[in-house]
C-alpha cells in the first residue's frame, strides 16, 4: 500500500499559504479565499481516502509514508519531518481537514467585507498546515515544532484585528500562556530523549523496547515521571487546562471562524492528541502523570462548567463549555487502562474529540452567524431570534442536543463511553462527570433559551439569515453532529490496536440522559421567557456565583503575578541593578582612574625650576644609592 | 719641579663650582641668572674633563677636546637660549621663570 | 589568487577606490559594489569549500596559505578556514552587504563613513581567515578601532560617551588577550621557534598550572565583546547611541568575535583549564542569558530593547560554547550565525522606523503595521525568529545548544539549562510586547499617514537578511553538518570528565 500522498495533505495548506502570503494585497477581488479553500479541499479529499485506505487493511501498525532528516543533533538524536500514520493521526486528519474546509468555506461568506482578507486565508492557510503537520508528526520533536507553529498561527488569527487593543492583548495572553507550558513540554522532550536516545514515536509509543537508563529521582517521582509530567503541562496549555486556560475565553477576540477551528474543533484537542499519542509511554512508566491528567481534567471539566453558567458573552460560554469538553477527554484518558476493556477510556476520549469537533464548530459557527446578524456577542442583547433565522435555529438546536448528550445525537455515544470508562474504577469522578454533564446541558440551553427564544430585543436593523455559503458548511457539520455517533469507533481505534466493541452501558446512560434532560428543563424554566427567577436564584448561591462570574479570579492572580511579581519586582529591579550597580561599577572604575590622573597631574607644574630640582634629588639619591650599595 | 696640587683640591673646587651652579638654577628668577648658572654647571664639568685628563691620562689630549666641544655647544645653546628668551620677553613682557609655565598639563 | 586574500583584498581596495570618489552617488555605488563581490565570492568559497569536503579532504583547514612574517620570532601570516570560519565570514559579507544599503542616506562625511564601515569589515574577514594568533589579535584590534570613530562622529545621543565607554571597555578585554596570547606563546613546550599558529600550538601541551592563569585571561578577554555578564554594559549605551549600520555590523558580527575567539582559542588550547573553569563561567553566562532577557522586558528604547536581548542571546552562545561537546558547540556557532542576521534585521528596521518617526521610544508609537506593512512585516518576522518559532533560524539554534545542554546528567548542568530554556518564554514576553505597542493598536499619529513607503534600498537590506534567516531556518541540515565536522579537533580535545 502506498501512502505517498499524503504529504500533499499537508503540503497543499502551505502552498496556499504561500500565495496568500506573498500575494497579499496584490491578489485580485477574493481570489485568495478560493485558492485556500479548494487547497484545503484537496487535502480533505486526500484524507478520507487515506482514511479509506488505512483503515480498510485490517493492521493498525504504524506506517511512515514519508520521512528525512531535517537536522541532526547527535549521532544518537536527529529531527525528522515526515507523515506518520496510524489509527490516531489518521482520525485527526479527517477531523482537521473537515472542520478546516468548513470553516474556510464559512469564511468566504463571514469574512466578505474584513479588510485584510488575504491576510486571513493566509493565516487560516498556515493554521492547517501546521496543525496537520502536528498529527502527522514522526517524532516529538517534529511535533513540537509544528506545535509552535500551530501556537504562532493561532496568535496572528486572535490578533487578526490588531487595531483593537484588546485583540492584541489577548492574543499576546494566548501566546506567552501556551509558551510557558511549551517550555515545560520541551524539557520534556529534551528529558525523554535524553533517557531514551530518541525522538520517534515508533520507538517510544512501544513500552517494551525501551529501557530507561537511570532510575533517578527527584522529589519522590522518576525523572521520566517528571518529564512526561513536563510534557503534559505543554498538553495542558494549548488545551486550556487548569490553571493555563486562562488564555482560551479571551482568545475569542479573534473573528469567530477562527475560534471554531482554531479554539473549539483541533488546535486546543493537541494536548489530548498529545497524551493519547504518548499513551503507551504514561501506561507503562509514569502511573502518576496519568493521574494527574485524570484529576487535572477532572477538575477543569467541572470547573469550567461552573463559570459557563454565569457567562454573558455568547462566545464566552462556548469556549467554557470547550475547556470542560476537553478535559472530560483528558479525564477519559487518565482514568483509562491499557488494552482491552481496560482501555476504554482511551478509545472513549478520541471518540469524544471527534464528535466534539463537529458539534463544537457548528456551535461557534452557528454563534458567528448570530453575531454576524446581531452585531453583538453580549447574549442579553438577543432574543427570539428563531423567528428571524430559522435554519440557524436549527441547526443550533441540533449542535445543543448533541453537545448535551441527548440521544441519538453524537455526544450522547461518546459521553457516554467517558461516564462508562470512570463508572467502573473512579466513582468520584464519575460524579463529577454526571454532574457536569447536567451542568452542561444546563448552560448550552440557557443559552440557547436566552438567544433563541427569550423577550425580543430592539436591534438597529432587523436580523437577517445567514447566506448560503455560511450556512452550508453548517448543515454539513449538522449531519455530522447527528450521525458520527454511530460510527464503531472502537473497531478503528483502541489503546491497543486490537478491535474494542463499544456497547451502551445501560444504567450510566440513563442517569445521563435523566440528568442532562433535569439541566434542559431548568433552563427551560429559568430562562424560555426572562424573568428575574434566574437572577433570584443566583443571588442565593452568593460568592460562588459572584466568583463563577468572574472566573474564580485567575485572571487577577495571573496578573498579580505576571504584572505585580515579575515584572515590578524582577524585571524592573533588574534593570535598575544594571544601569545602576554594574554600570555604574565600570563608570567608577572609569572615574577613578580620571580622578588619580588629575591627582598626579600637580607634578606637572611647568615650573622649570621645580622640575629641575626633582630631577637633580633623584639623580643624587641614585648617586647616593650606589655608593652606598658598593661599600 | 714644582710639586702638583693634587686631584682631589682640584676635584673640591669643580664639585663647589657645580653645586654653585645647581643652587643658583634651582633658586633665581630670572631666566639670564639661571643661563648663567647653568654654564657654571658646564664649566665645572670642563674642568673636571681638563684635569682628569692631566691627571689620569697624561700626555693624551680627549679630554681637552671633550672641553672645547662643550665649550663650543655651551655658546651655541646660551644663543638660542637667549633668543627664547627674547622672544619670551616680547610675549609676557618678562623674563621670571615663574612666570612662564604655559606648558604644565 | 587565493580566495582568502582576496577576501581581504575586496574590503581594503574598495576603501582605496572610495578615497577618490567624490560624490556622494559615487562613494554609495562603490560600497554597494565592493560589498556585493564581497558577498558573492563568500558564497563562492562556500562552494568551494563543500566542494572539497564532499570530495574527501578532511584537512582541518582547508584553502591554506603561509606568508612569513617575523620568522625569528614564529610570526607569520597563516590563512586557512574550516566550516565554522567559512560561516562566520559569510555572515559577515551579507551583514555588511546589507549595512551599506541601511545606511544609503548617510549623508554627512559620507565618504569617511564608508571608509571606517569597511575597514572595520577588513579586520573582521582577517580574523576569521587569521591561524596565526598575533595577526588574528592584529585584525581583532583593526575591527574595534574604527568602532570609536564611527560611533563617535556619526553617533546619535551622548555618542563622545558612548564610544568612549565601548572602546574603553573592549580595550580592557583586550589588554588582557595580550597577556593571555603572550602566555600561551611562552608557555606551550613548542621545540624551536615559538609559533604563534593556532593549529600547532593546539597539537602541544601547556601545562596546566599556566591554563589555569590564561584561560580565564583569554575567555574573559574575549567574553567582553561577547557581552559577557559583568561585562556586558558597553552593549547597550553603544548600541543605541551607533549609527545604524554600525550597531548591525557591531550587533551582528563583532560580537561574533567573541563566541569566536573562545571558541577557537581559549577553549582549543587551554582544554583542561576549561573543563575545570567551565562551572564559573557556565554561572555567568547562565546570569547573562535570563539576566539579559529580564532586563529586556522593560526597556522603552528600540535600541536598548536590542542590545539587551542581544546580551542575552550572546549569553546562550558562551553557555553552549562552555558546555564542552559537539552538539552544543554547533549550537553555539548556529546561534551566532541565527543572532547575527535577526540582530541586524532589527538594527536595520530599527534605523528605518526612526527616520521616519523621529523616536525610538515604543510607547510613544503604535499602530505602524497599518501605515508601514511592509517593514512592519519585516520586525514581525525578525521577532518571531527571535523567540524561536520553527522554520526560522532562531529555532535551530536554540534546540541544538539546549539538546547538547541536556547530554549533561548532572544537577549542576541540569538546572543552568532548564534557567536558560526558560528564557525562551521570556524572550516572547518581550518580542510581544514590542510587537504590540509598537506595530499593532491603533495609529498613534494622524502624521503617520505621510510616512514614506518602504524605499528600495531598505527592502534589499531587509529582504536579503530575512532570506538568510529563512534558508537557516528551513534547510538547517547542511550548515549543522558543516559546523558539526570542523569542531571535531577542538570538542575532542575536551575530553569529557
Amino acid at each position: 500500500m502506498e501512502f505517498q500522498y499524503t504529504i500533499w495533505i499537508v503540503a497543499l495548506p502551505l502552498l496556499a499559504f504561500l500565495i496568500n502570503g506573498l500575494g497579499s494585497g496584490k491578489l485580485p477581488g477574493k481570489i485568495s479565499g478560493w485558492i485556500a479553500t479548494i487547497a484545503i479541499g484537496i487535502s480533505t479529499f486526500l484524507s478520507y481516502q487515506t482514511a479509506f485506505q488505512y483503515f480498510s487493511s485490517p493492521s493498525r501498525d504504524k506506517i511512515i509514508a514519508f520521512k528525512t532528516t531535517w537536522l541532526r543533533f547527535n549521532d544518537t538524536l536527529h529531527i525528522d519531518l515526515g507523515v506518520l500514520l496510524d489509527p490516531i493521526s489518521v482520525m485527526m486528519l479527517v477531523v482537521i481537514t473537515t472542520i478546516s474546509l468548513m470553516v474556510f468555506l464559512y469564511s468566504q461568506g463571514y469574512m466578505k467585507n474584513e479588510k485584510g482578507y488575504d491576510r486571513y486565508f493566509a493565516f487560516l492557510s498556515l493554521f492547517s498546515f501546521s496543525m496537520l503537520g502536528l498529527v502527522v508528526a514522526t517524532n516529538l520533536f517534529q511535533m513540537y515544532m509544528f506545535w509552535e507553529l500551530v501556537g504562532v498561527s493561532s496568535y496572528l488569527l486572535i490578533g487578526f484585528y490588531y487595531d483593537k487593543s484588546s485583540a492584541v492583548a489577548a492574543s499576546k495572553k494566548a501566546f506567552i500562556v501556551t509558551r510557558f507550558a511549551d517550555l515545560g513540554f520541551l524539557i520534556g522532550i529534551l528529558m525523554v530523549s535524553f533517557y531514551t536516545g530518541t525522538f520517534d514515536f515508533e520507538i517510544l509509543t512501544n513500552p517494551d523496547n525501551l529501557s530507561f537508563s537511570t532510575t533517578a529521582s527527584f522529589l519522590g517521582l522518576s525523572t521520566i515521571t517528571w518529564a512526561l509530567l513536563l510534557i503534559f503541562m505543554g498538553g495542558a496549555g494549548k488545551s486550556a487546562m487548569f490553571p493555563l486556560h486562562i488564555w482560551l475565553p479571551d482568545a475569542m477576540e479573534g473573528p469567530t471562524p477562527v475560534s471554531a477551528l482554531i479554539h473549539a474543533a483541533t488546535m486546543v484537542v493537541a494536548g489530548v492528541f498529545l497524551v493519547a499519542r504518548l499513551f503507551p509511554l504514561y501506561h507503562a512508566f509514569a502511573p502518576t502523570a496519568l493521574e494527574v491528567v485524570a484529576f487535572v481534567g477532572a477538575f477543569t471539566t467541572l470547573f469550567a462548567a461552573l463559570i459557563a453558567c454565569t457567562q454573558y458573552d455568547i462566545k464566552r460560554v462556548l469556549a467554557f463549555s470547550t475547556m470542560s469538553q476537553i478535559g472530560y477527554m483528558m479525564l477519559a484518558l487518565g482514568v483509562s487502562g491499557y488494552g482491552g476493556e481496560e482501555g476504554l477510556g482511551y478509545t472513549a476520549s478520541l471518540f469524544h474529540l471527534f464528535t466534539h469537533a463537529f458539534f463544537k464548530a457548528l456551535l461557534f459557527l452557528g454563534a458567528g452567524a448570530i453575531i454576524h446578524a446581531v452585531h453583538s456577542n453580549d447574549i442579553r442583547e438577543m432574543g427570539g431570534l428563531r423567528k428571524y433565522q430559522p435554519i440557524t435555529h436549527l441547526l443550533f438546536l441540533i449542535a445543543c442536543l448533541a453537545i448535551a448528550g441527548i440521544p441519538p445525537f453524537s455526544g450522547f455515544f461518546s459521553k457516554d463511553e467517558i461516564l462508562a470508562a470512570t463508572f467502573a474504577t473512579h466513582p468520584i469522578y464519575f460524579g463529577i462527570a454526571v454532574a457536569v454533564a447536567g451542568l452542561t446541558a444546563f448552560y448550552m440551553f440557557r443559552l440557547y433559551f436566552i438567544v433563541f427564544w427569550g423577550k425580543e430585543k430592539t436591534y438597529d436593523h432587523t436580523p437577517h439569515e445567514a447566506p448560503t455559503i455560511m450556512l452550508l458548511p453548517m448543515i454539513v457539520l449538522a449531519v455530522g453532529s447527528v450521525l458520527t455517533g454511530f460510527i464503531p469507533f472502537g473497531h478503528f481505534i483502541s489503546s491497543d490496536g486490537q478491535s474494542l466493541d463499544l456497547h451502551i452501558n445501560w444504567s450510566v446512560a440513563i442517569t445521563s440522559v435523566a440528568i442532562a434532560f433535569a439541566g434542559i428543563v431548568v433552563a427551560w424554566k429559568f430562562y424560555k421567557t426572562e424573568s428575574d427567577s434566574s437572577d433570584k436564584v443566583a443571588r442565593s448561591f452568593g460568592s460562588v456565583y459572584t466568583s463563577a462570574l468572574n472566573k474564580f479570579y485567575i485572571d487577577e492572580i495571573y496578573i498579580l503575578i505576571t504584572k505585580g511579581i515579575v515584572f515590578r519586582l524582577i524585571a524592573q529591579p533588574l534593570a535598575w541593578f544594571d544601569r545602576n550597580i554594574i554600570d555604574a561599577f565600570m563608570n567608577l572604575l572609569a572615574a577613578i582612574t580620571n580622578w588619580i590622573s588629575s591627582q598626579i597631574k600637580e607634578f606637572q607644574s611647568g615650573q622649570v625650576q621645580k622640575y629641575a630640582f626633582i630631577f637633580i634629588s633623584g639623580v643624587l639619591i641614585i648617586v647616593l644609592s650606589f655608593i652606598y650599595a658598593t661599600q | 719641579m714644582v710639586e702638583q696640587v693634587p686631584l682631589n683640591h682640584a676635584l673640591i673646587i669643580t664639585t663647589l663650582m657645580f653645586f654653585i651652579g645647581v643652587y643658583g638654577f634651582l633658586t633665581r628668577k630670572n631666566l639670564i641668572t639661571m643661563l648663567i648658572s647653568v654654564e657654571i654647571m658646564l664649566n665645572a664639568v670642563n674642568l673636571n674633563f681638563v684635569f682628569f685628563d692631566h691627571y689620569l691620562f697624561p700626555g693624551k689630549l680627549e679630554g681637552h677636546f671633550f672641553s672645547l666641544f662643550i665649550i663650543a655647544i655651551a655658546a651655541a645653546e646660551a644663543a638660542v637660549a637667549i633668543a627664547i628668551f627674547i622672544n619670551l620677553y616680547r610675549n609676557i613682557r618678562s623674563i621670571d621663570v615663574e612666570q612662564v609655565d604655559k606648558m604644565k598639563y | 589568487m587565493n580566495i582568502l586574500i582576496s577576501h581581504i583584498a575586496v574590503p581594503v581596495l574598495t576603501t582605496l577606490a572610495l578615497m577618490f570618489a567624490s560624490t556622494q552617488k559615487q562613494v554609495r555605488t562603490i560600497a554597494a559594489g565592493g560589498m556585493t563581490i564581497q558577498l558573492i565570492q563568500s558564497l563562492v568559497l562556500l562552494y568551494l569549500f563543500l566542494q572539497e569536503r564532499a570530495g574527501g579532504n578532511d584537512a582541518v583547514v582547508l584553502f591554506k596559505q603561509s606568508f612569513a612574517w617575523y620568522p625569528s620570532l614564529g610570526i607569520s601570516f597563516d590563512l586557512g578556514v574550516d566550516g565554522i570560519a567559512v560561516a562566520m565570514i559569510l555572515l559577515t559579507s551579507i551583514v555588511i552587504f546589507t549595512g551599506i544599503f541601511a545606511s544609503w542616506e548617510v549623508d554627512k562625511l559620507y565618504k569617511e563613513f564608508f571608509i571606517s564601515l569597511i575597514v572595520l569589515a577588513a579586520g573582521v574577514y582577517g580574523f576569521f581567515v587569521s591561524l596565526d594568533l598575533f595577526v588574528l589579535f592584529l585584525f581583532f584590534e583593526l575591527a574595534v578601532i574604527p568602532m570609536y570613530l564611527l560611533i563617535g562622529i556619526w553617533g546619535s545621543g551622548p555618542k563622545e560617551y558612548a564610544a568612549m565607554k565601548l572602546t574603553l571597555m573592549l580595550m580592557g578585554g583586550s589588554a588582557l588577550l595580550v597577556v593571555g596570547i603572550l602566555g600561551v606563546y611562552f608557555t606551550s613546550d613548542v621545540e624551536g621557534v615559538r609559533t604563534f599558529n593556532i593549529l600547532v600550538l593546539g597539537q602541544h601541551h601547556i601545562p596546566i598550572e599556566m591554563q589555569r592563569i590564561f584561560f580565564p585571561m583569554l575567555f574573559i578577554g574575549f567574553g567582553v565583546i561577547g557581552a559577557l555578564f559583568p561585562f556586558h554594559t558597553w552593549s547597550p549605551d553603544g548600541h543605541s547611541s551607533a549609527p545604524t549600520a554600525v550597531s548591525m555590523l557591531h550587533a551582528g558580527v563583532l560580537m561574533k568575535l567573541g563566541g569566536y575567539g573562545c571558541l577557537k582559542v581559549a577553549m582549543f588550547l587551554l582544554p583542561e583549564a576549561a573543563q575545570e573553569m567551565s562551572w564559573i563561567f557556565l554561572i555567568l553566562t547562565g546570569i547573562s542569558v535570563i539576566y539579559g532577557a529580564l532586563a529586556t522586558v522593560v526597556q522603552t528604547d528600540l535600541k536598548y530593547i536590542n542590545a539587551y536581548s542581544s546580551v542575552s542571546h550572546c549569553g546562550l552562545v558562551l553557555f553552549a560554547i562552555l558546555m564542552l561537546n559537539k552538539t552544543a558547540s554547533t549550537g553555539a556557532v548556529l546561534q551566532m550565525i541565527s543572532h547575527g542576521l535577526m540582530t541586524a534585521l532589527f538594527f536595520a528596521l530599527i534605523g528605518m522606523l526612526y527616520s521616519r518617526t523621529k523616536t525610538r521610544i515604543i510607547t510613544e508609537m503604535g499602530g505602524l503595521m497599518k501605515v508601514l506593512p511592509f517593514l512592519s512585516v519585516c520586525y514581525v518576522i525578525g521577532g518571531l525568529a527571535s523567540l524561536g518559532l520553527p522554520g526560522l533560524s532562531g529555532f535551530v539554534a536554540e534546540m541544538t545548544i539546549f539538546v547538547g545542554a541536556f547530554e549533561h546528567e548532572d544537577l549542576f548542568h541540569r538546572v543552568a539549562t532548564i534557567v536558560a530554556v526558560s528564557s525562551i518564554v521570556v524572550t516572547a514576553v518581550y518580542i510581544l510586547r514590542v510587537v504590540g505597542l509598537l506595530l499593532m493598536g491603533p495609529v498613534r499619529n494622524e502624521g503617520y499617514y505621510n510616512f514614506p513607503k518602504a524605499k528600495w534600498f531598505e527592502k534589499i537590506a531587509t529582504v536579503s537578511l530575512i532570506v538568510g534567516i529563512l534558508v537557516i531556518g528551513l534547510t538547517p541540515l547542511w550548515l549543522s553538518d558543516m559546523i558539526r565536522d570542523s569542531l571535531g579537533t577542538i570538542v575532542d580535545k575536551l575530553v569529557l570528565k
